[in-house]
């Protein structure tokens, strides 16, 4: 059996009916540039950090080898910085004013550069010690101050990669 | 003189093509920046700022993001947990979960979002709890600073 196509069908152009779907694509943008956020970049600080107790043995021997640099962060009103005591190296220091934090960058480099083998720039260890109630931000500073470098050329100069806290949590 | 208007019963239709094409253009642009992660549950944590952090390079294998706020308490997976203490049965399904995956306690990330003004003292006791488990590769998050 045949069906044949009249022409007339053949020349009717089909016509979606497009409203609808305008209408939701255009729900959707809405949808989409209401929740957009621009949200800026978060980073880390690695810190490895096993319980003392369950460090190997071999590990505590490593630790003779290294240097410790000691870095006490004093909590003043309100939980703001008051001031830095560092000591490694047969040096010790109290940092204080708003330099500190670059002081401190700066007693690092001065002990890294006083380690005439390069090599031994990853044997030294940075323990903190840090009042309970300092605020987190400043922390955060400190650690930043150890870790690195930002050079006049935007590059990073990395200091200390082995950081270590006290545990202070207790110290309420 | 008389003009007489001719009247057009037919009906104008634009050419659509060209608006939709651009405007599932920018959905698509949308919907790749739109951010659904773990982040926005803890809108109330204001993020240290320092200009070393840098975002890191690879995602770990198995991480664990705890979102620690003043007041002490810890944001996890979108749960509230009024203390630090409470965290243990957390953590230990975490842990388990990890295993499963192949992934060893000492490996799994644990990423510490801290609001700035946090005393450090309960940064350090959220970090001992962990380490109690067996946890040692901590992450402190910070946000970037945009020069």
């Amino acid at each position: 059996m045949k069906f044949s196509r009249s022409a007339s069908q053949d020349d009717e152009e089909i016509k979606l009916n497009m409203t609808a779907m305008i209408d939701v694509v255009f729900q959707l943008l809405v949808f989409f540039i209401m929740t957009f956020k621009i949200v800026a970049l978060e980073g880390d600080f690695q810190v490895r950090m096993p319980l003392a107790s369950l460090k190997p043995p071999e590990e505590s021997i490593e630790d003779n080898l290294t240097t410790l640099i000691t870095v006490k962060l004093n909590a003043g009103e309100n939980g703001n910085i008051a001031n830095i005591d560092v000591d490694g190296d047969a040096q010790s220091q109290q940092l204080t004013g708003e330099t500190m934090f670059s002081d401190l960058t700066n007693f690092v480099e001065s002990i890294l550069a006083s380690n005439a083998d390069p090599s031994t720039a990853d044997d030294v260890k940075v323990e903190f010690d840090i009042d309970y109630g300092l605020k987190y931000q400043y922390t955060v500073r400190a650690i930043g101050a150890v870790s690195g470098k930002v050079m006049p050329d935007d590059s990073v100069k990395t200091l200390i990669e082995k950081i270590e806290f006290r545990d202070n949590s207790q110290n309420n | 003189m008389r003009f007489r208007r001719k009247t057009e019963t037919g009906i104008l239709e634009a050419d659509l093509t060209p608006m939709i094409d651009v405007t599932f253009q920018l959905i698509a642009f949308f919907m790749l920046l739109i951010n659904f992660s773990e982040v926005d549950r803890a809108e109330e944590i204001l993020l240290p700022v320092h200009q070393l952090a840098r975002p890191p390079e690879s995602r770990p294998e198995y991480q664990v993001i705890l979102n620690l706020i003043p007041d002490g308490s810890v944001k996890f997976a979108g749960q509230k947990i009024d203390k630090i203490e409470f965290l243990t049965g957390l953590i230990n399904r975490e842990i388990s979960a990890a295993q499963r995956e192949g992934v060893p306690p000492g490996e799994i990330a644990v990423i510490v979002r801290s609001h700035q003004d946090t005393p450090t003292g309960l940064v350090q006791k959220l970090i001992t709890k962990c380490q109690a488990m067996e946890l040692e590769n901590f992450s402190l998050r910070v946000k970037e600073r945009i020069e």
